[in-house]
């Protein structure tokens, strides 16, 4: 192949990761270490405790992303931090890796080749993002922390929390940091929440949306891309003109002579 | 509505017509709907030629193309067993609109697969050709192939060409003119590549079919460009075309690298019948049933909406018919072919028009089963292909009017065609001029990794290829000294492509002869099917 070379010098792509590039949330990694306690006991308790809660951060998030951390993340409160840290290279294995969107590495592979700095920003967890960026080797990972006191969790996240507009100014002071130019840089999201970011770049792209991001991105004519579609198979739009020849009715036989 | 008035006088030649003041009123498209319009006195309408009798037995046609080719040997002669072959076959951008099943790449997809079978060839790959197309659906191309190479091949061994693959293309060289040649990684390391095109126009086939079907944009880009598209006069015209012989120079490094096997498929223009026949008839000729045809057809056309109304043509194949089948070697078959096309498409016109007027369908070769013929398209369609419809001289003489009829709504396919929508209302509100867009935005699209995407792995065209289209008129554009869009649902449209809008054909006609003056040349393009003036 000719390789050209890279065209785009002071852009970035900045990518929500919870559904836009995985197929899963925080609360499928949440899940997976209330399950792995030392006790089965406490296992069970846990991800019991894990399953009733959903409704409430159901709830809670549709209300405000802000509160969703809050709630959410106080689940963590006493988890120890080097568990947290070891467990979730096993967490990328078992979980994130199998439900990695099958054009996701893919995109972010064509975007790197065009010169465009690759970035995750994710609501998540750093720890649990860490493999995962490693992974589709993207050039930063900007993420949630969690507050650690004598290395145990106190179940608050370090501010600023990566959500919503947040998402935008640390966009802006990411570029300004980089030498980006975010009129040059693109933004990909399947969630409504995170148009702010999409407001901020030139190039806004959505993936996987949700019905309200769709809509959105049909009125602003955005570019909306599928990748859960496998590489290599064609999308299937409702056919348009498909018209067959009534008359052409035979039945298929192998092209082989056999 | 009025009724078109029946035929009291008799015509000299038959596939032009100058209009009377007893002359019926002519049919136009206009998008998706059908308009009518009496045209001034003098007024030359031309019509295509009738369609050419088909081939009695086309699976005969093409088993004989393939034993008997053109300076080469024949097919199966070959064929060695556990040889690698590729079998590029054209995307569904041809014909227009989609021709009745079996098409005719089926038939000669099943008797070359056969033939491969019988002579122990078993790595058999089978490639849509579409060069920076958009990819087709899967159920297009199980339509196009047919059932049997379906459940043979796909999905392993029947997939489309990825232009933007880093590891998929490879580079052939450069031509002695510096442009470069890349090729798909699959062909380029087979023993052999068997091309299956269908022919519908004589830019296709010939060269272009391997140079531009299997390329990627870094060669595209050595041709595709406004000075190309300037310099041809016109690109239907292949002596003159420059485009053409950019094609040439990157088709013989690509037969000079490759063992490369043509085969070229002639159609007619049969592009209606049975109840649409009507479409293509002279008015003067029309019987009570045709006018009753058209106004139950008009009726419903304006009584349903958009949607529907597209739904209903691009429902209707065609029903094109094999004329001829050619094989071999590239330059001796795509010559046998292209003078079959001309004897079927050409058409004998003498002098040329100051104002030429033509109905814009609702179909081009880049909207196929998409949801519109968007504003680029409309765009390629008048000051493009319709435009550059012509042999020897221009059909329209330098400085001309050329009037269109089309609705130009601000209607976009977000799936096919996303980079068309940034190129439309972000570039072209910033400018126009297609040199200042190929130098400054071109590779901005090309390279914009969300549409690599779409184009990669979604059924978007790629990035670049508005840019493309808006070159493809650049001839027109520069050549035309007004282009007045007469039926246009909105100003804004016509008015960012530079085009004035008019209220019914009367007031088109009104305003160009206040460039044109009073006696200026009247000529209506009767299409579809299409034809190509042979101006002299």
């Amino acid at each position: 192949m000719h390789r050209v070379s890279p065209k785009y010098k002071n852009s970035a792509a900045f990518y929500d990761v919870d559904g836009t590039l995985i197929k899963i949330n925080i609360v499928h990694a949440f899940a997976f270490y209330a399950k792995r306690h030392a006790s089965l006991a406490q296992s069970a308790v846990s991800t019991v405790k894990t399953a009733a809660s959903i409704p409430v951060f159901w709830a809670a998030d549709k209300l405000s992303r802000k509160w969703f951390n809050e709630i959410f993340y106080r689940s963590y409160e006493g988890e120890g931090e080097d568990r947290l840290v070891v467990l979730a290279e096993e967490l990328f294995e078992d979980v994130i890796k199998p439900n990695i969107y099958p054009r996701a590495k893919q995109l972010i592979e064509d975007s790197r080749r065009a010169g465009v700095r690759q970035v995750l920003l994710s609501g998540a967890l750093d720890f649990t993002m860490r493999p995962l960026a490693r992974y589709l080797g993207v050039d930063d990972l900007i993420a949630n922390q969690l507050e650690f006191v004598d290395h145990y969790a106190t179940g608050k996240l370090k501010k600023p929390f990566v959500a919503g507009a947040t998402k935008a100014d640390i966009m802006r002071t990411y570029a300004k940091a980089h030498d980006i130019d975010l009129a040059e840089s693109w933004a990909y999201t399947d969630s409504f929440s995170d148009y702010p970011m999409l407001a901020v770049v030139g190039h806004p792209t959505v993936c996987n949306p949700d019905f309200r991001l769709r809509s959105l991105a049909r009125s602003y004519d955005w570019p909306v891309l599928d990748l859960d579609e496998e590489p290599g198979r064609a999308t299937s739009r409702r056919p348009q003109g498909l018209a067959r020849d009534p008359r052409d009715s035979r039945r298929p036989r192998s092209i082989r002579r056999t | 509505m009025r009724a078109i008035r029946p035929k009291i006088r008799s015509h000299t030649r038959e596939h032009i017509v100058t209009i009377d003041t007893d002359s019926a009123p002519r049919i136009m498209f206009s998008g998706e709907n059908l308009i009518m319009e009496d045209l001034p006195v003098g007024t030359r309408v031309i019509y295509p030629n009738r369609p050419m009798t088909p081939v009695a037995n086309p699976k005969a046609a093409i088993r004989y193309a393939l034993n008997h080719p053109e300076s080469c040997e024949p097919l199966h002669a070959l064929l060695e067993p556990g040889m690698k072959v590729t079998i590029a076959v054209d995307d569904i951008s041809m014909p227009l609109p989609i021709m009745r099943t079996p098409d005719v790449r089926e038939l000669v997809l099943e008797i070359v697969c056969e033939m491969l079978a019988d002579h122990g060839v078993d790595d058999v790959h089978i490639i849509i050709a579409l060069g920076l197309h958009r990819r087709m659906h899967d159920w297009e191309i199980k339509r196009m192939v047919g059932q049997k190479v379906w459940d043979e091949f796909w999905p392993d061994r029947l997939y489309n060409h990825d232009g933007c693959d880093p590891d998929g293309m490879v580079v052939l060289g450069k031509t002695p003119h510096g442009e470069l040649v890349e090729m798909n990684r699959r062909v380029a390391e087979s023993d052999l590549t068997i091309y299956v095109n269908l022919n519908f126009v004589p830019m296709n086939g010939g060269n272009k079919s391997m140079a531009v079907g299997l390329c990627g944009y870094e060669s595209l880009k050595a041709h595709h460009t406004p000075k190309a598209i300037v310099e041809s006069s016109s690109y239907m015209d292949p002596p003159k075309s420059y485009l053409s012989h950019s094609f040439k120079r990157q088709g013989d490094l690509v037969e000079k690298s490759l063992k490369v096997f043509h085969i070229e498929t002639v159609l007619n223009n049969r592009a209606f019948d049975g109840p649409l026949s009507f479409l293509t008839k002279n008015e003067d000729d029309f019987t009570e049933s045709d006018r009753l045809k058209y106004q139950a057809m008009k009726w419903t056309l304006d009584k349903l909406p958009f949607a529907a109304r597209r739904e209903i043509f691009m429902r209707t194949p065609a029903a094109y018919e094999l004329i001829a089948c050619y094989a071999g070697a590239c330059d001796p078959t795509h010559d046998k072919t292209l003078a079959k096309q001309n004897e079927q498409n050409c058409v004998e016109v003498q002098g040329a028009a100051d104002i030429l007027l033509m109905g814009i369908p609702y179909i081009s070769p880049y909207n196929v089963n998409s949801k519109a013929l968007n504003p680029l398209l409309v765009q390629v369609m008048a000051l493009g292909y319709f435009y550059h419809m012509y042999r020897n001289t221009p059909l329209l003489r330098d400085g001309g009017v050329l009037i269109l009829t089309h609705p130009c709504s601000d209607k976009f396919d977000p799936v096919h065609h996303p980079s068309y929508i940034e190129f439309f209302n972000r570039i072209l509100t910033e400018t126009t001029d297609a040199y200042t867009i190929e130098t400054k935005y071109q590779d901005e699209l090309a390279y914009n990794p969300s549409y690599v995407e779409m184009y990669r792995h979604g059924n978007a065209y790629h990035g670049a290829h508005p840019c493309f289209m808006w070159y493809w008129g650049q001839r027109g554009r520069e050549k035309t000294s007004r282009v007045i869009v007469v039926g246009a649902d909105n100003a804004t449209v016509p008015a960012i492509m530079g085009w004035e809008t008019a209220g019914s054909i009367a007031e088109a006609i009104a305003m160009a002869r206040g460039t044109m003056g009073r006696s200026a040349q009247i000529t209506m393009m009767h299409h579809p099917p299409y034809m190509i003036s042979d101006v002299t």
